[in-house]
This record gives structure tokens, sequence and C-alpha cells, in this order.
């Protein structure tokens, strides 16, 4: 048992570290209130490798592991949590399936322009009416020769307006419940597909996600993503890995809001000292790090069983819940430390707390995890 | 980062889970109605290793590292959490002994300990006025010839009416905390009176007296450490013995979640069992998740104080976690079993008050917070 990173772990945290304070953290405030896709910080994040972390060098990733993968999440998003969440799509919830379930025609294709980040995949699973209930979906596919015709819509899908792709998942047999599910790797620029204007979001605003359609969308049958009907393994397989990048992403977003709230609390003076004298700051500040602390060690435990091909569904889940609520709780703690300033948009407490609240939600609601959890926990 | 246990913490875990299972789990609720102190149950607890789990082989100890030591104790306190607390005590005079000791300090005390020869340990810190504030202690010592006079009293000591070894501090000189200094002193010592057992909300087959030393007289070469260390030795002890805490909240806080689950599956409302509604279901996976944090915080702690690393932040992070965790764990574990979590036929409410002193003893929550932002502010100065 050890808790130390490798050489090439910290090497990852300390370039994501470096990029976040100097390309996204000056820029995080404007980008949230102006709605603006961070295209030159992703243009970055490719340069980088940071869009394909896992992918093998020969698909055109990185080559690095998931606990690396998670490390550069904490960093980047702990710089601006949309450009995060951004990151965490094209890897965790694009690439990874493509490159798990993909043929080497589909990787060729579909795998080596996203992981280089010349292009951005997205994942559509959730619909108006279902979400974490896979079965409910509505979107059908429907088999015509070589081809499957798809008429259906989805939302909610971050990323959507810029994606180039897509792994999309349809009903091909309604009767079969989740065995009836079928994942696609679909071009967005196929005709029938089309894209809604983006979202308004409450926070994470310069990562656009939006509504889609299909109409009568031809997509050739080579392009099923793993077998037909064998989509519910494919969703389910990528939201544990997906779940680890928002437990990272939670975590990125708890540091940034209480690593201001440390520093503004020894400027900021009441009653004749700092307030981080005062013993009700102090103790905020403290349980903010152990709450920080204990995430950080449930979402390496996640990357580190997932690195060894061990199953991880709890451990990923347990991460995702622990962490994301965390992040809402610290970001709140952090505001408050902050006093009026904490409400006022010249500071970043306020923002962190918005970007806080959409982790407990995306990728499995906490009711979610907890439903995953406990079957594990009442299976034991 | 590897979560992987070696060989030798598998056997220590494995070891510590075959005799808490066998020997303590099934007489820990008898013990706890008579308050009995399990005195032979030490002297078994010696033999497989489990009072010196950090000592080298050469002085009694098992050789097995903090990370070892740690997972002992979290299946030591599944079974009973005063049992655990006595070895905890135990091996946190062993090892300080150790660290601290000359080598005939070692060879006499340490192997003492180890082997269960002492029964156990007993560490005299806490007095009616000075705890976790160690700079405010008076019982003092006066050297007289080639003898240390200690007068004084002490409270909340742990094992105190059995312990053949305890290390005990004393003021050697008024300056606060350079003032202090630690000795050994063995049981049934002529001038060291134990008082009256305490009758305490939980932990109730653990031994807790207030002691008091009258004119006591200590050889000279029972000084531990150097005269005015006291105050370095009580809190590198005190660092090392929240981790042992922190594995014994961790062990009470699994012994609930593994009831409550076994509880919830057999019991049955609404036609259905108890387990299969989703309210119970969901403070099952709370409960885990929270136990399942307070553990790698734990390891994480035992882990780099093995590497001879600072681990004050962390030793403070996983015993503040931990307690409160088991203490929220605890609570949930009597809910989930209703009226029978209320009585002594079913273990959870005496886990409940088990768990209550976790976030007192060997620093209280608050002082737990207190060291914490200590070192954060140390790290973003």
């Amino acid at each position: 048992m050890n808790f130390e990173l490798t050489d090439v772990q910290r090497d990852i945290q300390r370039l994501c570290r470096e990029f976040a304070a100097r390309e996204l953290i000056p820029n995080a405030r404007k980008w949230d209130e102006t709605h603006a896709w961070p295209t030159e910080a992703v243009k970055k994040l490719a340069e980088l490798s940071l869009l394909g972390v896992a992918v093998p060098e020969q698909y055109g990733g990185a080559g690095l592991d998931n606990v690396c993968y998670a490390i550069a999440m904490e960093e980047i998003s702990r710089g601006c949590a949309s450009t995060g969440v951004i990151m965490s799509v094209n890897n965790s919830l694009y690439c990874d399936p493509v490159m798990k379930f993909g043929t080497e025609e589909q990787k060729q294709e579909f795998l080596v322009p996203f992981a280089r980040g010349e292009k951005l995949g997205c994942f559509g699973l959730t619909e108006p009416e279902a979400g974490s209930d896979a079965a409910a979906q509505k979107t059908i596919a429907v088999r015509r020769g070589d081809e499957f015709v798809i008429n259906g819509s989805k939302n909610w899908i971050t990323v959507g307006p810029k994606a180039d792709a897509i792994v999309l998942f349809t009903m091909t047999n309604k009767e079969a419940g989740n065995k009836g599910i079928t994942a696609f790797l679909v071009p967005t620029h196929t005709p029938g597909f089309i894209r809604a204007e983006p979202d308004k979001k409450m926070g994470i605003s310069a990562a656009h996600s939006c509504s889609m359609f299909f109409e009568d969308m031809r997509v050739p049958a080579r392009n099923i993503l793993g077998k037909e009907g064998e989509g519910f393994k494919v969703a389910m397989s990528t939201l544990d890995g997906g779940r680890i990048g928002i437990a990272a992403q939670a975590l990125g977003i708890a540091r940034a809001a209480f690593e201001e709230a440390v520093r503004y609390s020894g400027e900021r003076q009441t009653f004749g000292k700092p307030i981080r004298e005062h013993q009700a700051i102090q103790f905020m500040l403290a349980d903010m790090a152990t709450e920080i602390d204990a995430a950080r060690l449930l979402v390496l435990q996640a990357a580190v069983l997932k690195d060894k091909g061990m199953r991880h569904s709890l451990e990923s889940s347990m991460a995702k819940l622990y962490a994301s609520e965390m992040a809402s709780r610290v970001a709140n703690k952090a505001l408050q430390v902050h006093g009026g300033m904490g409400y006022s948009k010249e500071m970043d407490a306020e923002r962190h707390v918005r970007d806080a609240r959409i982790t407990e939600i995306y990728e499995g609601t906490s009711e979610i995890q907890r439903i995953v959890i406990s079957a594990n926990v009442l299976k034991e | 980062m590897n979560l992987e246990l070696s060989e030798t913490q598998t056997l220590i875990r494995d070891t510590a889970r075959k005799f808490a299972r066998e020997k303590i789990a099934p007489r820990a609720r008898a013990l706890e109605r008579e308050e009995r102190f399990p005195t032979e149950l030490f002297k078994e607890l010696a033999e497989v290793g489990l009072l010196g789990v950090n000592i080298p082989a050469r002085y009694g100890g098992a050789e097995a590292g903090v990370v070892a030591y740690a997972l002992a104790m979290m299946e030591i306190a599944a079974a009973d959490a005063s049992t655990s607390v006595a070895m905890s005590v135990t091996n946190m005079c062993a090892e300080l002994i150790h660290a601290f000791g000359t080598e005939a300090q070692r060879e006499k005390f340490v192997t003492r300990l180890t082997s269960g020869e002492a029964v156990v340990g007993s560490f005299a810190l806490s007095e009616p006025h000075a705890g976790s504030d160690p700079g405010a202690l008076s019982t003092s010592a006066v050297r007289k010839g080639d003898k240390w006079v200690l007068n004084g009293s002490k409270q909340w000591i742990t094992s105190g009416a059995y312990a053949g070894v305890m290390v005990v501090w004393a003021r050697t000189s008024p300056a606060g905390n350079k003032g202090l200094s630690c000795f050994i002193v063995e049981g049934g010592t002529q001038g060291l009176i134990i008082g009256r057992h305490e009758d305490k909300m939980g932990l109730r087959s653990s031994n807790t007296v207030s002691l008091t030393f009258e004119d006591c007289e200590i050889p000279e070469d029972q000084l531990l450490g150097k005269e005015g260390e006291g105050f370095k030795l009580a809190m590198v002890a005190l660092d090392g013995g929240r981790i042992g805490i922190a594995s014994q909240a961790c062990g009470v806080a699994r012994a609930a979640l593994e009831a409550s689950v076994r509880y919830t599956k057999d019991r049955k409302a609404f036609n259905q069992p108890v387990a299969d509604f989703q309210a119970p279901r969901f403070m099952m996976a709370d409960m885990k998740v929270q136990l399942s944090a307070a553990e790698l915080l734990t390891l994480r702690a035992a882990h780099m104080k093995e590497q001879g690393r600072p681990f004050t932040r962390e030793a403070s992070m996983a015993k503040l976690y931990a307690s409160e965790m088991a203490n929220r764990v605890c609570d949930k574990a009597v809910q989930l079993h209703g009226g029978y979590g209320y009585i002594d036929e079913f273990p959870v409410e005496r886990y409940f008050r088990d768990a209550r002193v976790q976030t007192i003893y060997e620093g209280t929550s608050e002082v737990q917070r207190m060291v914490i932002a200590r070192e954060i502010f140390k790290l973003f100065s």
C-alpha cells in the first residue's frame, strides 16, 4: 500500500497546474459571464494531449493512466470548471467507449482525430424522459438493409453544440428493455441531425450543451458501437469511468473555492485581526480541507482500480457521490467566508457554488449513485 | 498510488480479524454488562503480535508497520471498542518507549508491553485541568538523589488500574511546555494510588481511572527522553495515537454498517424486507461512502508515518473525520434497527455509546480542527 504519486503523475499535475494558472484562472470569470466557449483553451488542451489522456499513443492519445486523468481533471477544473467538463466529456464519455468497444476501423475514424483533439466528441444518452433510466428512452433506430433509420431526440448533451461526432444511444428493440438498447457512432454532419440553441444554465456556462433531434437520420450498420442490443453495457461501463472524471471535476472546483477562502481570510480583517484568526473561520477551513482530502482519496481509489482493469462501479459511484456533495458544501462555506464579497460577481466564490451544483446531477444524480452503492453494500 | 496490501499487512489483518471474531466478539456484550476488564485477553493478543504491531521483533513486536497496526485496530475495534482502546494505548506506549528510550529501557519495558507481561500500558497525560493543553499540567517531578519524586493527579487514564507499565508526564520546571518531562512508572509503585473507576456512557469494559501520585519515587533511569522534552514526546505520541483512534472509529462504524445490512435484510415491514425500501438503502449507501473515506484517510496517515514523513495534518484529518463519521454511522444504525436499536439485545446501541468518546479523547474534534487549520496556514503562508 502506498499513497505516493509516480514521477509521471507528478509531472502531469505540475503541467496542468501551470496551464490552469496561465490560461484558465485569468479567464474563467469572463467566460462564465459571457457564456463564451473557451476555444483557445480547448485547442491548447489538445496540444498538451489532455483530450485523450488515457487513450494509447497509437490511437492519438497520451497513453497515460486513469490516475493521471483524474489528477489532470482536478487541476483543469480548479482553473475552470467549464473547461474541465469539456475535457471530461471528450475523454471519458467519448474516447473511452470508442477505445473499449470500437472496431479497428471505427477507432481510425472515430477515435484517432478525437483523442488528438482535432475533433470533439459527445455522449447522447439523456432524453427529456430518460436519463439514468436508460431503458425508458424513446429514440428509435430501425434497420433498413445495411442502414439504421434513427428518429427521436436527446437533451442536455454537453459539448453537443460543438461536437463532430456523438456516441448515440437508441432503442432497437423496445420489448427487450435494457437489452434492446444499441449505441451508434454518428458524425454530427449526418443529414437529419439537428441541434437546438445552447441551453441556458445556472453554471458551467462556458461548457455549452444543447438538445438535438434526429429526423429520419440514416446511419450505416457498421457504425454500431459494440454489438446490437449491447448499448446498455456500453453506457454503464462508460459512466463508471465518467464518474471518476466528474468526481475529479468536483474536487477541482472545491479546491479553487477553498484556496480562495484561505487567501481571503488572511487579508480581510474584522475586530482588529484577519478573519482566519477567528476560530469559526478556522474550523470551517479545517473541515473543508479534510473533506477535500477524503474526496481525493476516493477519486484516486476508483482510478487505481480502473487502471488495474478491476471492477470499480462501487468505487466510482462513491467518489462521484462524495466529491460532488462535498464540492457543494465546500463552495458554499467558501462563499460564507467571503461574506458579502462572496455574493458579488467581482469574485469567483459565487461561480464555484453554481459550478459545483451540477456535479450532483449529471452523469448520474446523487440518488442514482446511492442506488448503485446500496445495491453493492447489500450484496456483500 | 497502490492500495493493495502487502503480505505482512494481509497476514496481520487476517490474524486480527480471526482473533476478533473468535475470541472477542462472542464476549463483548457480557464484558460490557459486567464492566469487566478482560485481563486474560491481552496475553493472547500479545501472543499474536498485536500489542507491538509496529515494534521490531527483537523487542517482541510484530515489526509489521503502521498500516498493519491501523488494519489490526480496525478489526479488533469492530468486535469490541473497549478491548481496542487498551490495545491502542499499549501499542502507543511501546512505540514511545522504543522511539525515545535508552537501550536498557527498551529491553526492560518495551518487551514487557509487547509480551503481555505488563498486561497493558497506560498513558498518563490528562489532568483535571489539562488535557489537550499540556502546558497547563501541574503534576510535579522533583529530583532527590538518584530518584525522581512525583506528586499530583491524573485523570481519565485508560487501563490505569491494570497497567504494568505507564508513561507519565510531570512538570520538572515551571517553564510551560518546556518544563515538562516524561517518566516510565511501573504499576504498583509505592505512592501511586489508583482512584475510583469512572462510570462511563460507553467503553464500559475499558478501565478508566484517576491516578494520584503521593511522593511516588521513580528511579532516575526511568526518565524517558531528556528532561524538558516531555511536550515533544506527548505530541509525537498523540500524532500516532490519533491514527489508532481513527482506526478504532472505522472498526466500530464498519460493525454498525454490517449489523444494519444484516438486520434490514431480515426484518420485514409492509410485507417486504426493510432493505428493499429506498430510504434505508440510501442511509446505508451514505454510511458506506463515509466509512470508505475515513478508512482511506486513516490508512494514508498510517502510510505517511510509516514512511517517516510528517503526518500531523493527515493524522488529525483522519481522527476528526473518522470519529465524526462513526458517530453519524452508529446513529443511523440505531435508526435502521428501530426499537431494537435501542435495546442491548442488539449491538448497535453499544456501538453508538462506544463511538461517542471518539470525538473527545486523544484530542477533541475542536483540537483537531485547530491543528488542521494551523497546518493549512503553514502550507498557504
